[in-house]
């Protein structure tokens, strides 16, 4: 399922989402398998105050030749993975392109100070419109229903391991959850595959 | 990464740039390591703290960069290699000691300070470019333009910094210390007896052979700048320096650091590297006048790329006005011109925009229908402001404040301070803080406006500090408005760690660096020993906490502090690992927008896990944000919000 080939070097993997809800575990996960698959990755994450209920992007770059120390090209995204729909959305208009996919955790975060937030069905179809392929995993839900919230990350990351959208094989994967959860592993295994079935049923 | 000590050279690993840092100054075997936390520089001493035991390190927080510099140069003086942490405003507050370091030279250990800039201000208060303190104090600068180079560099600085006696910085930016990336690890240093010595012998019939330290100053400034002249001729040849591009290219990019990146992907996405070439400069002060001149030389177009000032611009400019009329054929492009800004962070799409203007090409960096789609689409997006965290005590705190100020009415108000509660100044904290600085200087501020009763002030004045804020550089102020007799209330918002830049401990948690037992310094105590008037409150505690304030502000007189102590909501999730309430709504008691309350809790409160359900015209509780703190239930005047204990 997964390519080793790379359509674009850098190939540019962005994973999005709100504030505390795990980008930069996350994509240390995604970058540490894509190293081990043998390429040169860099991630650029959003640190300190920022991370503070505002806007986060992790920009992950994937290439055969160099590590780039630099965010997503405006338009270049390849794959953005969002953890929230506006966010989503705000980065699709920045980076996205004609050929771009996108995975989106459909459960919505509203800013705070009672800002209107679109209507979900609006803000799913501009995404539909901006990507050439999108796939909707409730990850929120299902980590809900699995006890804790922030279990949603990880059926994130099994879908986007699941998706084939990236070289990165299950195998690879795998060993890094062991290393990082320790004592928890057993539920994160769950979500992680829960989020690997997910993506099929799409 | 979990053992950034781990032996395995020639391996390769996912490192941060501060781990990285870190792994550079394990594998140059240094003794002692100290920093002061700030982002985005907080993850090298973190890293090195968690392996000192087994690497035989002194890592500690320091109270202050100043603190941190000092010890750092104490093991030095006595031959051991030290390295000092600090985000740009912590070269500040270093400052004073550097200067005068600058001039005695170190002791026999070579000393790096390795300090990370943030440009766009991303995790600070302001964007200061620390560089133009090297040219001021006359020391050898190098910039790391990737995590690996970030490692080779610091143990490198060692070397450099004993070979010319004088301390070696090395400046990162927020895209280095914190971009995650291919690094291959070198060896770790071979066990070896060190025994630390302090040599304090001065001659003062000759002070500049001398090893240490203090003495006549002017008779040492000399031998300063002869030291630089010595850390030029080692620029000149190192190979931090690199030249990318054809022999004459029609134009040449200086660059430095992270920009150094960005040019080089700017130049593919042109396809420009028959026409560009890259002079990125490892080295950036002193500068390698030779090296520069000479590839001035090869083109007739410059054009600058780096972060935040233009220090390398001023400086080519100022040696290509000193080689003239030979570099008469130059024009130069970069924050002068107005190509690029001498603000902000740059990225590989601002240098593009620069080489088009320059060269005059044509870029589209994605298909126009597209571009007019999505410009179009993302007009629903909303704004999302930063905010304090469900179940933070700052909220509560400045709930309070705000309360308390209200019901005083004399116009009294806060001056804010470096930390989470930064937030003060947004709405995420009420808008309550009307100043904000340095560390430290929410309470310094008070004090002066405190202390112009003569002149018929009399607003209440309020600050707010961090608990390790206070350790860092609040004690003065104190001391200060004590001795003065000044009249403000310093509330100390005390959750138990540095939580902005990831929970580390102080002097007040009873925790070193390394997760070792310390002796608490109670702010207390320490506040009554100076004279102040001191309270403790539990910020939760809404009604008391404000009644405490308002009570305070009518006695009017003298130096009060308050101390709001409540754990910050991560720490206690991470060590409780369960919600203390069930927070819900009443939909019986929740009038809605009938209340009269005007959404008190969900537009006013600004706590995530409150949100409005548009169904049914209520208040609701998001279940996936809401961490059951209970503070919410106390400022519904109809008690629609209920909580119910979990255990």
């Amino acid at each position: 399922m997964s390519v080793k080939t790379l359509n674009n070097d850098p190939f540019n993997l962005i994973i999005c989402g709100v504030g505390g809800q795990g980008n930069v575990l996350l994509s240390a996960m995604v970058g540490t398998a894509l190293l081990n698959e043998g390429f040169m990755v860099s991630v650029a994450d959003t640190y300190g105050v920022t991370q503070r209920g505002g806007p986060v992007t992790s920009h992950i770059k994937i290439s055969r030749k160099n590590v780039y120390t630099s965010v997503t090209l405006e338009g270049h995204a390849d794959v953005i993975l969002g953890m929230e729909p506006v966010e989503t959305l705000r980065n699709l208009g920045l980076y996205g392109n004609p050929h771009v996919v996108t995975i989106v955790n459909p459960r919505p975060i509203y800013p705070i100070g009672g800002i209107p937030y679109p209507d979900l069905d609006e803000v799913k179809k501009a995404i539909l419109k901006l990507s050439v392929q999108t796939k909707f995993v409730n990850a929120t839900e299902e980590a809900l229903k699995m006890g804790n919230p922030l279990y949603a990350n990880i059926i994130l990351l099994g879908s986007l391991v699941g998706s084939g959208f990236l070289p990165i094989h299950k195998e690879s994967m795998i060993p890094i959850l062991e290393e990082r959860f320790k004592e928890t592993l057993a539920p994160n295994l769950e979500a992680f595959n829960k989020g690997m079935e997910l993506i099929q049923t799409q | 990464m979990e053992n950034i000590a781990i032996d395995a050279a020639d391996e390769m690993f996912l490192l941060m740039g501060n781990e990285a840092v870190a792994r550079g100054a394990i594998e140059a075997g240094i003794g002692v390591a100290t920093a002061y936390p700030g982002s985005p520089s907080s993850e090298v001493l973190g890293s090195i703290a968690e392996v000192a035991k087994k690497m035989n390190i002194h890592a500690e927080w320091s109270v202050n960069e100043k603190v941190a510099t000092e010890v750092a140069a104490g093991a030095s003086f006595a031959g051991i290699r030290s390295i000092s942490v600090m985000k740009q405003n912590g070269v500040n507050v270093a400052a004073d000691f550097l200067v005068n370091l600058g001039m005695t030279g170190i002791g026999t250990g070579g000393m790096v300070i390795f300090v990370s800039d943030d440009p766009s201000s991303k995790s600070s208060n302001n964007e200061e470019d620390s560089r133009p303190i090297a040219k001021w104090m006359d020391m050898p600068l190098m910039e790391p333009s990737s995590a690996q180079e970030a490692k080779e560099m610091v143990k490198w600085a060692f070397e450099v910094s004993e070979k010319v006696n004088l301390v070696t910085i090395v400046r990162g930016v927020t895209r280095i210390s914190y971009t995650k990336s291919n690094v291959i690890l070198g060896e770790l240093p071979k066990k070896k007896e060190q025994k630390a010595y302090f040599p304090y012998t001065w001659d003062m019939s000759n002070p500049t052979k001398s090893k240490l330290t203090s003495g006549p100053f002017p008779v040492l400034h000399r031998p300063l700048h002869e030291k630089m002249e010595k850390a030029k001729e080692i620029f000149e040849a190192s190979p931090f320096n690199q030249y990318m591009g054809s022999k004459n290219p029609e134009l040449l990019i200086i660059t430095c650091g992270a920009c150094t990146s960005y040019s080089i992907e700017a130049i593919e996405e042109l396809k420009l590297e028959e026409r560009v070439g890259i002079l990125r400069l490892g080295t950036t002060w002193p500068l390698p006048e030779k090296l520069v001149a000479k590839h001035l030389n090869t083109t007739r177009k410059v054009l600058f790329v780096e972060e935040i000032d233009p220090f390398i611009e001023r400086s080519v400019m100022e040696l290509a006005a000193s080689l003239l009329p030979a570099t008469s054929h130059l024009t130069f492009y970069g924050k002068r011109s107005g190509h690029l800004t001498p603000y902000n962070e740059q990225s590989t799409d601002l240098v593009i925009g620069a080489l088009t203007s320059i060269l005059n090409i044509k870029y589209q960096p994605r298909d126009h229908k597209y571009d007019r789609k999505a410009e179009e689409v993302v007009k629903i997006v909303p704004p999302r402001p930063i905010n304090l965290c469900p179940g933070c005590p700052h909220r509560a705190t400045f709930w309070a404040i705000k309360n308390a100020l209200t019901l005083d009415g004399r116009n009294g108000f806060l001056c804010g301070d470096i930390g989470c509660y930064s937030l003060g100044l947004s709405e995420g904290g009420f808008f309550q803080s009307r100043t904000m600085h340095a560390m430290g200087s929410g309470a310094g501020v008070a004090n002066g406006l405190g202390n112009l009763r003569q002149f018929g002030f009399d607003q209440p004045v309020l600050a707010i500090c961090g608990d390790s804020t206070f350790y860092h550089a609040v004690i003065p102020a104190v001391v200060n408005s004590v001795y003065n007799d000044s009249h403000f209330i310093l509330i100390i918002a005390d959750n138990g760690g540095t939580a902005m830049t990831g929970f580390q401990p102080h002097p007040g948690t009873g925790e070193l660096a390394t997760k070792d037992r310390a002796r608490v310094i109670e702010m207390e105590a320490l506040c009554r020993s100076i004279g102040a008037h001191v309270e403790v409150c539990d910020p939760f505690d809404l009604r008391n906490t404000t009644q405490t304030l308002l009570r305070l502000m009518k006695e009017d007189r003298g130096t009060k502090v308050v101390i709001m102590r409540h754990s910050c909501e991560l720490i206690r999730a991470k060590r409780e690992k369960r919600k203390p309430y069930k927070v819900s709504v009443d939909p019986e008691r929740c009038a809605g927008d009938r209340c009269g309350c005007d959404r008190l809790c969900t537009r006013l409160f600004q706590c995530p896990g409150l949100v409005w359900d548009r169904e049914n015209e209520k208040a609701a509780i998001d279940e996936a944000l809401c961490v059951g703190c209970g503070l919410c239930v106390d400022i519904c005047h109809q008690k629609a919000l209920v909580k119910e204990a979990t255990v």
